[in-house]
């Protein structure tokens, strides 16, 4: 059974001026030990989609329908002192922005103790050696100074590493990690993703990453699911969809990536732009901006079929 | 607060030596002196404060014509001596500008805490009632209160505390609103903490700094709030010297004996000065931004 199993999940926001549709339907499944690559532009829904997960999601947001099951357990059915034992401890979450997502009054070897502490329990002592050591295993040098350091006081490729230590300090079993990358120069980057393989590899993790970044999709991903307006629109292992995408989106989303056999030639784009998604739906949602579209394509939904083996798209155009 | 209590014990880095700050040593002396002196204030002081020596009325400080060498610092209307009631007065005017100051800080933090995290109505409510707090003149306030519950010294603190709070909530609020919106603080929900320990320990130390502020600034103003309470009849009855009531007592005859509101003006502002000169190096040793 797979870890984590999303089931056409629904998550809104009432506003002022009508109801965003910011998750519609999402379904995905990531097993134990695999990489799932959640795919999409910024306002997709790639993030509601992991705030609901972890059922933090701001108000006027609500989870208005769907099953997200971990294990065996219905995580939308928990109360709330169940749901805060599971943030952390099974799911822990790795954020954007390393200037940011660490407290900056504490040191860093200070906030991974407590996170140990509160997780495990056990002396103050040991709870700063496994700090510590967490700090050594994310690969940070002279970890044992660097536990006293405040987070202004490293780079932003130590504080995504301290970032990275502090989530998986308890032990979880699956990670989300929200556009981990994205703030890092593209050195730091490699090395980033390069560690976030190694320890997701040697603890046989679950990882679900969140990224725009096809690229970052490539070196880390086993399957990727490309999410548009609030739903998956094709899902496949890694290899086919960079080497066979279906979904005219998917198609559009890397030919914008630059390539050196296009060398000289202007960089594509999609024209137009993601629907509003306070409007009710009919159809396609890529529909308005699909260079393919049928007419059947903006009245109903296409279904998502298996076209190949494990490779599902939801697009009726494409006969592969 | 023992969440936060214990937190903060997890063995830190040890302390890097740091170069000794003027502000500090002064400050901190300075309280120091002030306040050892009103504690020790009995065996100090070489009069009695409430003693009246008539034929020795206004005599000026020990340095100038007519002044007595057993009276330093001059004497009052009523032949006083002005030292011992500086030395006495410091033990009403510290002690209750301290306790009022913690009280304000508690209310007023507390409840600015809850209202800017939890948001919606309950930061409408408490609001609200700050906005009352406001439009109301605390002077007045205070005035309705004390003749209600009768003058005494915990009646005066309890209500300077009760009336000032105000300043705390609002500087509270307005810094947790923002502080909330920060991605440490959904990371620390995203790791399982429970609400009122992510507001103790990753929201509250965080807006530390303007509550030490506001702090200094108004333990300087509940000083002078106690002696306005005691102008008008409401705070600390004389003869219990206090140091804004001498103040106000020494401006009908400043004239010519310059010296009854002189001293106790002095010790207020020495108060005042070493108190934000301290609070301003504490604002700046918690900041770790600012440690380098």
């Amino acid at each position: 059974m797979a870890l984590l199993a999303v089931e056409d999940l629904r998550t809104h926001f009432a506003t002022g001026s009508g109801v965003v549709r910011a998750v519609d339907g999402v379904s995905f499944e990531v097993e134990r030990g695999e990489v799932l690559g959640l795919v999409g532009e910024s306002g997709c829904g790639k993030s509601v989609t992991s705030l609901s997960i972890m059922r933090l999601v701001p108000a006027p947001g609500r989870v208005v329908g769907g099953r997200i099951r971990l294990s065996d357990e219905d995580l939308l059915d928990k109360d709330a002192e169940a749901m805060r034992r599971v943030r952390g401890a099974r799911i822990a979450m790795v954020f954007q922005e390393p200037m940011t997502s660490l407290n900056p009054v504490f040191t860093i070897g200070d906030q991974i103790a407590a996170a140990v502490l509160a997780h495990a329990g056990g002396s103050r002592r040991a709870a700063w050696e496994r700090a510590v050591d967490m700090l050594d295993r994310v690969q940070v040098p002279s970890p044992r100074e660097r536990a006293r350091d405040y987070p202004h006081q490293l780079s932003g490729g130590l504080r995504q590493r301290a970032m990275i230590a502090l989530a998986l300090a308890p032990g979880p079993e699956l990670l989300i990690a929200d556009e981990p990358t994205t703030a890092l120069d593209v050195t730091i980057q490699a090395q980033i993703l390069d560690l976030l393989r190694r320890l997701q590899a040697e603890r046989g993790m679950a990882v679900l990453l969140i990224t725009h970044d096809l690229g970052v999709v490539a070196e880390l991903c086993h399957r990727v699911a490309i999410i548009y307006a609030g739903r998956i629109v094709e899902m496949a292992p890694v290899a086919s969809i960079f080497g066979a995408p279906l979904h005219p989106y998917t198609r559009g989303l890397l030919r914008c990536l630059p390539h050196p056999s296009r060398f000289g030639q202007p960089l594509s784009s999609i024209e137009g732009a993601p629907p509003d998604l306070r409007e009710a739906r009919a159809g396609c949602p890529f529909a308005p901006r699909c260079p393919h579209v049928l007419p059947d394509c903006r009245r109903e939904e296409p279904a998502f079929v298996e076209r190949r083996p494990g490779h599902f798209v939801a697009c009726p155009v494409v006969t592969a | 607060m023992s969440v936060v209590a214990s937190d903060a014990a997890i063995p830190l880095a040890a302390p890097s030596r740091r170069r000794v700050s003027f502000r500090a040593v002064f400050g901190l002396s300075v309280l120091l002196l002030l306040g050892g002196a009103a504690v020790l204030a009995p065996q100090l002081a070489p009069w009695e404060p409430g003693k009246q020596m008539l034929l020795k009325r206004l005599r000026p400080p020990v340095w100038q014509a007519r002044g007595l060498r057993e009276h330093p610092l001059g004497t009052d209307h009523l032949g006083r001596d002005i030292l011992s009631r500086i030395l006495y007065g410091g033990r009403i005017s510290l002690g209750v500008g301290l306790t009022a100051v913690t009280l304000a800080a508690l209310i007023g933090v507390s409840l600015g805490l809850c209202a800017g995290f939890f948001g919606g109505r309950t930061d409408a409510f408490i609001m609200r009632v700050v906005d009352v707090f406001l439009a109301i003149p605390y002077i007045l306030l205070a005035m309705g209160v004390v003749f209600a519950l009768g003058p005494s010294l915990l009646n005066v603190i309890l209500v300077m505390g009760a009336t000032r709070w105000v300043q705390f909530a609002r500087i509270v609020r307005a810094d947790v609103l923002s502080i909330r919106e920060r991605e440490f603080v959904a990371g620390a929900r995203a790791r399982g903490n429970r609400p009122l320990r992510v507001l103790l320990r990753h929201v509250l130390p965080n807006a530390l700094t303007p509550i030490i502020v506001v702090a200094t600034l108004e333990l300087a103003f509940m000083i002078i709030y106690e002696s306005a309470l005691s102008f008008l009849g409401l705070g600390v009855q004389p003869p219990t010297p206090t140091w804004g009531w001498m103040l106000s007592d020494g401006r009908n005859y400043l004239a010519n004996a310059w010296w009854l509101a002189t001293f106790p003006g002095l010790a207020i502002m020495l108060t005042v000065l070493a108190v934000n000169l301290l609070g301003d190096w504490l604002r700046d040793t918690l900041d770790p931004r600012l440690k380098v």
